[in-house]
């Protein structure tokens, strides 16, 4: 079988990400298949995320595959100062894939160079996120019937949100409309909107978050607005409530428009907003354990034929 | 053939002759190439007058010949150096320095939270923009320009 690491959005072609979410659409039909029966799933989580870690062992044993790894980076040897080739090469010798999270950026782009089993990117610190990014791709395809030609408004920490960064990389391909609806503080970096001038993304900039602004949006993609984020702690207290969304804002907007967030939410989503049937968030995070399904089964070189079989 | 400014500085038997080297990046040159560990005689012109550059920068290396990433290194700080393979008198070979596609082991990456800085291991870095030295890191894929970038 072919190795393929899943480490970067932006590696990943259109047809590769249509392909992906084919394969996931395939495992939300029958999550339950025993085709990874005998092999092994190596989560090393270099930092504690519960989410991704819970989502990507549901997929692993929805597979039939068994799990091995750690939790706590503490309790292993990178504590005790071993390099991070090491614990990979270690790990090879066991598990026939790894799964890693880690707080270096870069850290499994080195890995895959060096492991001889495929390695797949579960966050890699503020540099990339891909299988959030697969799953937010998935979710919008799933609610809208299509990728393409989409009004998508990202709300909150545009700044420091990882998040937000890949799926406007990932977006790049299906001639997408944003709105950047953010504070001063946390407005959408140049480098990125550079990357959509150069790839042809319209892009709209706003500080207000209003129900005018959000009338023509099919999809409101919220973030959470971190505290530690402001150097300015007036201006914290200024904007933290200036950006959340209550379920009075969604009555004039679009029929077809879903509320996405990566989770965990704080306040920036009213839970009065929960029971409205646009609110996508719950059900988000449950098409993150069919995405990472297909995830596994491509790096490990299975393709959609042998899944469908 | 010497040019004037050459023969203001002693003429080489053997060895390499760097040319139009930009004054301000003179210094970081001599120290890339960690000429000051070098026992063979060194000529190193200061401040000469240059056509193309008004002033210039010049060192002459004796009996050194120097390998592709040894003047990879100086591309990133001096991108238009020229480079003459002197033997016997003669110039037997000219080279233009310039920057590759891949700096590998080079530049540091200035995000301290990038693996390469944590990790014992080799730099790579794409280069983005070969004109404005624009680079980024192939781990963490951040961008650096030529102003932010650090040579190990």
């Amino acid at each position: 079988m072919k190795k393929e690491s899943f480490v970067s959005i932006a590696e990943l072609s259109k047809d590769k990400i249509l392909y992906l979410l084919e394969m996931s659409k395939e495992f939300e039909k029958t999550p339950n298949r025993k085709i990874l029966d005998g092999k092994i799933v190596a989560t090393l989580f270099f930092e504690p995320s519960t989410r991704t870690r819970l989502s990507f062992e549901t997929a692993a044993n929805r597979l039939g595959a068994r799990v091995i790894g750690f939790t706590d980076p503490k309790a292993t040897s990178s504590s005790k100062g071993e390099t991070l080739k090491d614990t990979v090469l270690m790990v090879s010798n066991y598990a026939d894939i790894i799964v890693m999270r880690h707080y270096l950026e870069g850290a499994p782009k080195y890995a895959s160079e060096k492991a001889p089993v495929p390695i797949i990117n579960a966050g890699d610190g503020a540099n990339q996120h891909p299988s959030q990014t697969m799953l937010d791709l998935y979710s919008i395809q799933k609610t809208q019937g299509t990728l393409e030609n989409l009004n998508i408004f990202l709300v909150g920490d545009l700044k420091y949100g990882r998040t937000v960064h890949s799926l406007l990389m990932a977006m790049r391909h299906f001639n997408p409309t944003f709105h950047f609806i953010a504070p001063d503080e946390l407005k959408m970096p140049e480098e990125y909107k550079l990357y959509c001038k150069k790839n042809n993304i319209r892009y709209v900039e706003h500080t207000e978050f209003t129900d005018q602004i959000i009338a023509d949006a099919d999809i409101l993609y919220m973030t959470r607005i971190q505290k530690e984020r402001f150097t300015d702690l007036m201006e914290y207290e200024h904007v933290k409530n200036s950006y959340v969304l209550r379920n009075a804002m969604l009555a004039n907007t679009r029929s077809n428009l879903r509320v996405l967030h990566p989770l965990p939410r704080v306040n920036e989503i009213d839970h009065d907003v929960d029971n409205n049937p646009k609110a996508y968030y719950f059900q988000q995070a449950l098409n993150g354990v069919y995405v990472r399904q297909a995830i596994i089964c491509d790096t490990l070189g299975l393709s959609l034929e042998t899944i469908k079989d | 053939m010497h040019t004037k400014q050459e023969l203001q500085v002693a003429a080489l038997e053997n060895g390499t002759v760097i040319d139009h080297i930009p004054c301000e990046n003179l210094f970081t040159v001599v120290s890339l190439l960690q000429l000051e560990k070098m026992h063979s005689n060194i000529t190193i012109g200061f401040n000469l007058d240059s056509k193309v550059l008004g002033k210039k920068g010049i060192i002459k290396i004796a009996n050194k010949i120097f390998s592709d990433d040894e003047i990879n290194r100086i591309a990133v700080v001096a991108p238009n150096v020229k480079l003459n393979i002197i033997d016997n008198y003669q110039v037997i070979e000219k080279k233009w320095v310039e920057l590759p596609d891949e700096l590998l082991g080079i530049v540091k990456c200035n995000n301290p939270k990038c693996i390469t800085n944590n990790e014992p291991m080799p730099t790579k870095f794409h280069v983005i923009n070969h004109k404005e030295c624009l680079v980024k890191c192939h781990y963490c894929e951040k961008e650096q320009t030529r102003e932010e970038i650090t040579i190990l």
